[in-house]
C-alpha cells in the first residue's frame, strides 16, 4: 500500500506558546520545536498498515526550515520517504491554505491511504484532516481508534471513537483516515532507525514546485485573519463538593455532567 | 582542537533515550524500587529501541553503533532510574559483550541475536563469596570429564541470571594450574535454566532493588566441552579487558544519577519556598547545586575521553579508572547533598533523590571498588 502520513512540527508539548505579536503566528524562535505529539501515532499506524501489507510510507509536511525534522523524525521511526514544503511565502497560512498546499503535494503521490491526526497541539483546529480530504476528493474516516486494511477489497475499516463507544464505518481505497491517540503506542526509533534515516529520500519542494500559485499563498489570500489575541485566563478555582454522606454520588453527577464518565 | 559536540545521530540518540526515561522507566521507578520486581516491560520496549544492541554490529543482531553509543543511552536512563541503567549496562558489557569478543563465530551466531535483541539476557558470574578483584582467590573449579566441563562452586552479587529471560551465564573457573602453579582460570558458557545450576532468592539490596541480582551455584553442573570461551587459562585476562571498557559505561551510569539528582534539585530549589521566597535563591542551597552540576559535567568529560581514546584504539586503562572514579565518588557527593536540599522529602522512599541516594553507593563498589580505581590509576604512573 502506498501510505502518506502527514506531520507537523510544533512547539515542545509543555512550553507556554504564544503568538508573535509582529504578525499574530505562532512563535516558534522562542521554544523547543518536537514532532506533534499526536502525529506520532499518526506515524506509527503509517508503519503499522506498511507492516502488515507492504507498501511504502511517506511522510509529509510542510514549515519552515526547521520543520524538516518533524519528516526526519517519522523518518527515525520507520517511514520510507520524506517530502518537505518549505517556502517562506507559505508561512502565516491558515487551515484552508494549508490543506490545500499539502493536497497538492499529497495528489501526485498517489496514495492508498492518508493518514493525519486529529490535531496538532499548537493550534488545535483540528480541521486540516477534513479540509485535506475534501481538497483531494477524498472519503474521510475519523477519528479512528482501530483501523483495518484489506487492500485486496479495496477498503479500510475503522472503529470510530463516539461519545458511548465505538462505530465501525467502512471506507474505500482511497482514503483519508483520521487516527486518535488511543490506537497505538508510538515506537522510538531504533538507533538503526537514526542512522538509516540519513539516507532516506527527503525532498524539499517550493511553493512554485507544488504549483501553488503565489497569489493565494500567506496571509493575504488567507480565508481567516487573527485580529488580537489574549493571554489565557489564570486557572479558575475548582468546584468543591461537600461530602454530607453524598459526596460519591456529587463527584459522579459532577463527572457525569462533563462528560467524564 | 578538541571538539566534545556530540554528532547529530549520537544527539538524536541522546534524545531518544532521554524521551523514553522521561515517559516510559521514571512512572515505573518508584514502585519497581518498592516491589524489587525486575521492570520485564521496560526491558522489553528497550530491546524494541535497540538498546542492547547498540555497540553490536547488523549481522549479530546489533545496530551498528559503537561503545560510546551505549554509554550515552545508560546514562539517560540512569538520570531516571540506575535500575534499569545497570540492566542494559551489565546485559550489554557483561553478558553479551564477552561473547562478542572472545567468543567463536558459532557461539556468536548462537547466542548474540538473542542478546542484541533485549529477548534474553545474559550474565558474568566471576565475583565469589571470599573474592571479587582477587583472581588468585577464585574457587570456582571446572574440569573435563568425558567430553564435559563439570562445574562446581559459587558466585555471588551477579546481575541478570535469575530473571524469566535469563538465557546464559558465563562463569569463570579453575580449569587447572598453569606456571608456577599459579591458578589457570578460563571462562565457560552455561545455558540457563541448567541442571546442576542454581540462583539464590534475590538479594535484600540497599539499592538497586528492581536489578536482578543473585547468588549462584553449581554442582556438579554439566556442560559441552565446547562451551569454552575464548582460550583456556585465559578466562581472567580477558575479562580484566572486559571490565576496562565496563568502567567507562558505569561511569556514564553514575553521570547520568548525578545529573538525575541535579534535575531534580534545580526544579525543586525554583519551586519550594520558605521564608517567602525559593529555597534556591539561599546560596547555601544555590552554591551546593552549583558544585553539583561542576561534578556532573567534569564527570561527563572524563568518560567522554575515555571513549573516545577506546574508540580511537589507544590505551584508556588510566582514563576509563579515572572516569569511574571520578563519575561514581560524583554520583554520591550529588545525592547526598540532593537529599540534604529536599530535607525530610529527601528521606522519603517516593522521591526520586531518595532512591538516588541508595542507588549510588554501589557505584563505588561494583565492577572495581574505588580503591581498585585508584591502586589501577597509581600503577599506570609507575607507582
Amino acid at each position: 500500500m502506498n501510505i502518506v502520513v502527514t506531520v507537523k512540527q510544533v512547539p515542545d508539548t509543555w512550553a507556554e506558546k504564544k503568538l508573535d505579536p509582529s504578525d499574530m503566528t505562532t512563535d516558534r524562535a522562542t521554544v523547543d520545536n518536537v514532532l506533534n505529539e499526536m502525529d506520532e501515532y499518526g506515524v506509527e499506524e503509517a508503519l503499522l498498515l506498511k507492516e502488515a501489507h507492504g507498501g511504502e510510507v511517506t511522510a509529509v509536511t510542510m514549515g519552515p526550515d526547521k520543520a524538516v525534522e518533524a519528516v526526519r523524525k517519522a523518518l527515525q521511526m520507520g517511514a520510507d520517504k520524506g517530502v518537505h514544503l518549505c517556502d517562506a511565502s507559505l508561512h502565516g497560512s491558515d487551515a484552508l491554505q494549508t490543506a490545500s498546499a499539502l493536497a497538492k503535494v499529497i495528489a501526485p503521490l498517489n496514495p492508498d491511504v492518508v493518514i493525519v491526526s486529529s490535531e496538532a497541539s499548537d493550534a488545535r483546529g483540528g480541521v486540516v484532516g477534513a479540509l485535506l480530504a475534501e481538497y483531494l476528493g477524498l472519503p474521510q474516516l475519523t477519528l479512528a481508534r482501530k483501523v483495518t486494511a484489506d487492500p485486496g477489497g479495496g477498503t479500510v475499516t475503522i472503529e470510530r471513537q463516539t461519545d458511548n463507544g465505538y462505530a465501525t464505518v467502512l471506507g474505500k481505497l482511497p482514503v483519508v483516515v483520521g487516527v486518535i491517540e488511543k490506537i497505538n503506542e508510538p515506537r522510538y526509533p531504533s538507533f538503526k532507525g537514526i542512522m538509516a534515516a540519513k539516507k532516506k529520500p527527503l525532498v524539499t519542494m517550493t511553493a512554485a514546485d507544488a504549483g501553488i500559485d503565489p497569489g493565494s499563498a500567506g496571509p493575504s489570500g488567507a480565508y481567516s485573519e487573527v485580529d488580537e489575541a489574549q493571554p489565557r485566563p489564570p486557572k479558575a478555582a475548582g468546584q468543591v463538593v461537600k461530602d454530607e454522606g453524598d459526596g460519591g454520588a456529587k463527584l459522579a453527577a459532577f463527572l457525569a455532567d462533563q462528560k467524564l464518565v | 582542537m578538541l571538539d566534545f559536540q556530540l554528532s547529530e545521530e549520537q544527539e538524536t540518540l541522546r534524545k531518544t533515550v532521554e524521551e523514553f526515561a522521561r515517559e516510559v522507566v521514571a512512572p515505573q521507578a518508584f514502585a519497581s524500587d518498592e516491589s524489587g520486581e525486575f521492570p520485564y516491560e521496560v526491558v522489553r520496549q528497550m530491546g524494541g529501541m535497540g538498546l542492547f544492541g547498540l555497540p553490536f554490529p547488523e549481522e549479530y543482531g546489533g545496530m551498528g553503533g559503537d561503545y560510546f553509543a551505549l554509554c550515552l543511552a545508560i546514562e539517560e536512563l540512569a538520570r531516571a532510574d540506575s535500575s534499569v541503567a545497570i540492566t542494559l549496562e551489565a546485559g550489554v558489557s557483561l553478558g553479551a559483550m564477552p561473547l562478542y569478543r572472545f567468543g567463536s563465530e558459532e557461539q556468536k551466531r548462537e547466542w548474540l541475536p538473542r542478546l542484541t535483541s533485549g529477548q534474553a539476557l545474559g550474565a558474568f558470574g566471576l565475583t565469589e563469596p571470599d573474592g571479587g578483584s582477587d583472581a588468585g582467590a577464585t574457587r570456582t573449579r571446572a574440569r573435563l570429564e568425558d567430553g564435559e566441563w563439570v562445574i562446581d562452586g559459587s558466585k555471588s552479587f551477579i546481575t541478570n541470571a535469575g530473571t524469566d529471560i535469563s538465557c546464559l551465564v558465563t562463569v569463570t573457573a579453575v580449569t587447572g594450574l598453569g606456571v608456577g602453579g599459579r591458578k589457570e582460570i578460563s571462562s565457560i558458557l552455561v545455558p540457563v535454566p541448567h541442571s546442576g545450576f542454581r540462583v539464590s532468592k534475590k538479594y535484600s539490596k540497599v539499592g538497586w532493588h528492581a536489578s536482578d541480582t543473585r547468588e549462584l551455584s553449581f554442582e556438579d553442573c554439566r556442560v559441552p566441552e565446547e562451551n569454552l570461551l575464548g582460550e583456556p587459562g585465559r578466562g581472567y585476562a580477558n575479562f580484566l579487558s572486559i571490565l576496562d571498557e565496563g568502567r567507562i559505561a558505569i561511569s556514564a551510569l553514575g553521570v547520568g544519577l548525578a545529573q538525575g539528582c541535579l534535575d531534580e534539585c534545580v526544579a525543586y530549589a525554583k519551586e519550594r519556598e520558605a521564608f517567602g521566597y525559593p529555597i534556591g535563591r539561599n546560596q547555601g542551597i544555590a552554591f551546593k547545586i552549583a558544585d553539583m552540576e561542576m561534578r556532573a559535567h567534569i564527570a561527563r568529560l572524563a568518560y567522554y575521553a575515555a571513549a573516545a581514546k577506546m574508540l580511537a584504539g589507544r590505551p584508556f586503562k588510566k582514563e576509563a579508572a579515572i572516569a569511574k572514579l571520578y563519575s561514581s565518588e560524583s554520583a554520591v557527593d550529588n545525592a547526598r547533598d540532593a537529599t540534604q536540599i529536599f530535607g525530610g522529602y529527601g528521606f522519603m522512599n517516593e522521591y526520586a533523590v531518595a532512591r538516588h541516594w541508595r542507588d549510588a553507593k554501589v557505584l563505588e563498589i561494583g565492577e572495581g571498588t574505588s580503591e581498585v580505581q585508584r591502586m589501577l590509576i597509581a600503577r599506570e604512573l609507575g607507582l
